[in-house]
């Protein structure tokens, strides 16, 4: 370890640091005490941090190159036979597929379903705070106790097939989650259901950030409602869209409690994400190699698409993010 | 929010529909986020016959015993209290780790700052999944296994990367002034971050708070690989043993779940704004 910098220059100059130092850093004298500081009260949260996040997932790493089971010595190493096999595995395509079009219909329906209302609701409305409380309570409830609700609504006969009856649906209901063909569905109704309200008050939230001033010199200019929410308050709404739109591509991708509750996985793997089947094969069949493999496929699958959605769309309001200067 | 209705052409004597229609999306939407959970509710107030026999019918008459079958559960309480302790010590390691570190992230300049920071903020890409059978196979070795040291420390690491990011722009907007006149009035650095700087960045050590205790009290995954059986389990994990042991008896199971959704309904009531704000705050700096 060095002194610390006297002056504010970076000591990496190769790339802009995304976090300049605040305008007045105290100077701190080369002593040794300084140092002992900074590093007295940076080390519990780094050797937490790189002993249980960082190593585990260098571990999956190595472990995804092993026939192992999780005891003994790892000693069959495979080279990518585990992510060969994961590629030509149906179970697993398909539910990588899941996966892909869950974040797909995640982006295309809750996204403009969330921004329409709370364009609505963005208005003096009699009782707002119960309104958006109320709104806000799936994403609050555990997807354990969301998905159980789920399933003693959902059986033939039950309470769902009650309220359709009663609104005229006379004839055989589908078998919501014995179906294959129409439990992936429900399960995606589910997950709308689940994470629609925290959309909408994202959405909402987003929209309060916006000058009420621009509505006023609209309207004097004569622009309608309509005109007025398209083109001023939904392209100044485009930083929230971006990160909400962000956030709901990685929860698609590492989507587990709620598809193991409600569906394990099943109807015939009709519901199984990439999630469901590695606990289901690195833990239910200990298959600890092979289960990592899956992991680390699911860990780039994540990086990639987050890496190109930082450069092609995030970058702006990220900077603003990450360094406070919006 | 105090945004006045735009109400197209208001000036022209017409009837504004946009109100009514607000009023009218509002109630659909609230309608169906809220059914689940009043049917829970409900439900564990009827018989498993009258549920049977009838599934979407109102109580009659009110029956209490679910309710006091799950009271007197200890296996519930065994379970609440394992979830409350696991959350508590969570969130308790959470701000007091990530305060200390985002500390000097935020006001000193040292070598390896930056890449400090970048690593932490890294952590965002690295979920839980992606590390859970590696930490089983470790906790394992370390005899964790059943243990809440198990499910905390995890937990307390996997919280880092968001309390830092939440945590560095707050004690960054402390002025520097303030922090001369402390050491000139004789304060140690410590002194100055224990006197000043923690009750000032206090909203910001309940947002991080707030988040890692829900994030806890949810928690699935992670418990259900490492805490075995029901006795040492956290409550998400005993609610999804209570309703296959004794999933003959619906009404106790709905009972057993609206019982379990109370804690986080009634944290969340009084911490809503904390939550929006943080997952929003964390969004924008």
């Amino acid at each position: 370890m060095t002194a610390p910098n006297l002056t504010a220059g970076r000591a990496t100059p190769a790339r802009p640091d995304p976090d300049p130092a605040p305008a007045r850093v105290r100077r701190s004298r080369r002593s040794l005490r300084d140092l002992a500081l900074v590093w007295g009260f940076a080390a519990p949260a780094l050797v937490v941090y790189i002993g249980f996040v960082i190593v585990p997932v260098a571990l999956a790493a190595v472990f995804s190159f092993f026939n192992w089971n999780g005891l003994g010595p790892l000693e069959r190493f495979i080279g990518f036979e585990n992510y060969v096999r994961a590629f030509s595995d149906p179970v697993f395509l398909g539910a990588l597929r899941n996966n892909v079009v869950i974040l797909v219909l995640s982006l295309a329906i809750q996204g403009p379903l969330a921004i329409g209302i709370a364009l609505l609701l963005n208005r003096k409305l009699r009782g707002r705070t119960l309104i958006r409380t109320l709104i806000f309570v799936p994403y609050v409830l555990s997807e354990v106790v969301a998905g159980l609700a789920f399933r003693l609504m959902l059986p033939p006969e039950g309470p769902v097939d009650g309220v359709l009856t009663s609104l005229g649906w006379s004839g055989p209901k589908p078998q919501w989650l014995a179906d294959p063909d129409i439990a992936f569905w429900t399960l995606f109704a589910v997950l709308t259901w689940k994470y629609l309200g925290l959309a909408i008050i994202l959405m909402l939230a987003g929209l309060q950030g916006i000058p009420e001033e621009l509505h006023e010199a609209a309207a004097l200019d004569g622009a309608s409602w309509w005109q007025t929410q398209r083109r001023i308050t939904i392209p100044l709404l485009g930083p929230t869209v971006r990160i909400w739109a962000f956030l709901s591509m990685i929860g698609s991708l590492q989507l587990f409690d709620m598809v193991w509750i409600l569906t394990g996985g099943g109807p015939l793997n009709a519901t199984q994400t990439m999630a469901t089947y590695m606990v289901d094969i690195g833990n239910g069949r200990s298959q600890i190699g092979f289960g990592s493999a899956v992991a680390v496929i699911l860990f780039l699958i994540s990086l990639v698409i987050a890496l190109i959605y930082q450069r092609a769309v995030l970058r702006r309001d990220m900077v603003g993010a990450v360094t406070g200067r919006g | 929010m105090a945004t006045a209705p735009m109400t197209a052409g208001s000036q022209k004597n017409r009837i504004d529909w946009s109100q009514p229609f607000a009023y009218l999306v509002a109630l659909v939407v609230v309608g169906i986020t809220v059914a689940p959970v009043v049917y829970v509710v409900l439900n564990g107030f009827r018989s498993t016959a009258q549920i049977n026999r009838d599934p979407s019918g109102w109580p009659a008459p009110w029956q209490w015993e679910n309710h006091t079958g799950v009271l007197t559960d200890p296996m519930f309480w065994t379970q609440f209290t394992n979830s409350t302790l696991v959350a508590v010590a969570t969130t308790a390691g959470v701000v007091i780790l990530g305060v200390m570190a985002a500390f000097v992230i935020a006001r000193y300049e040292f070598r390896g700052r930056a890449a400090l920071f970048t690593l932490f903020t890294a952590g965002m890409m690295f979920p839980l999944t992606v590390a859970v059978l590696p930490l089983f196979t470790m906790l394992r070795g370390m005899g964790l296994l059943g243990n809440l040291l198990a499910v905390i420390i995890p937990q307390v690491a996997f919280q880092m990367s968001i309390t830092v990011i939440i945590l560095v722009p707050f004690l960054r907007s402390v002025p520097a002034e303030l922090e001369d006149a402390a050491s000139i009035d004789g304060a140690s650095r410590f002194g100055f971050f224990r006197r000043i700087m923690l009750p000032l960045s206090g909203p910001g050590l309940v947002t991080v708070g707030v988040i890692a205790f829900v994030t806890s009290w949810n928690a699935y995954l992670l418990p259900l690989l490492v805490l075995g059986n029901p006795a040492e389990a956290t409550l998400p994990v005993g609610v999804q043993f209570y309703s296959t042991t004794y999933s003959q008896d619906t009404a106790g199971v709905l009972a057993f779940t609206s019982l379990a959704m109370v804690p986080a309904l009634l944290f969340f009531t009084l911490a809503q704004r904390r939550i929006v704000s943080g997952l929003t705050g964390a969004v924008k700096g």
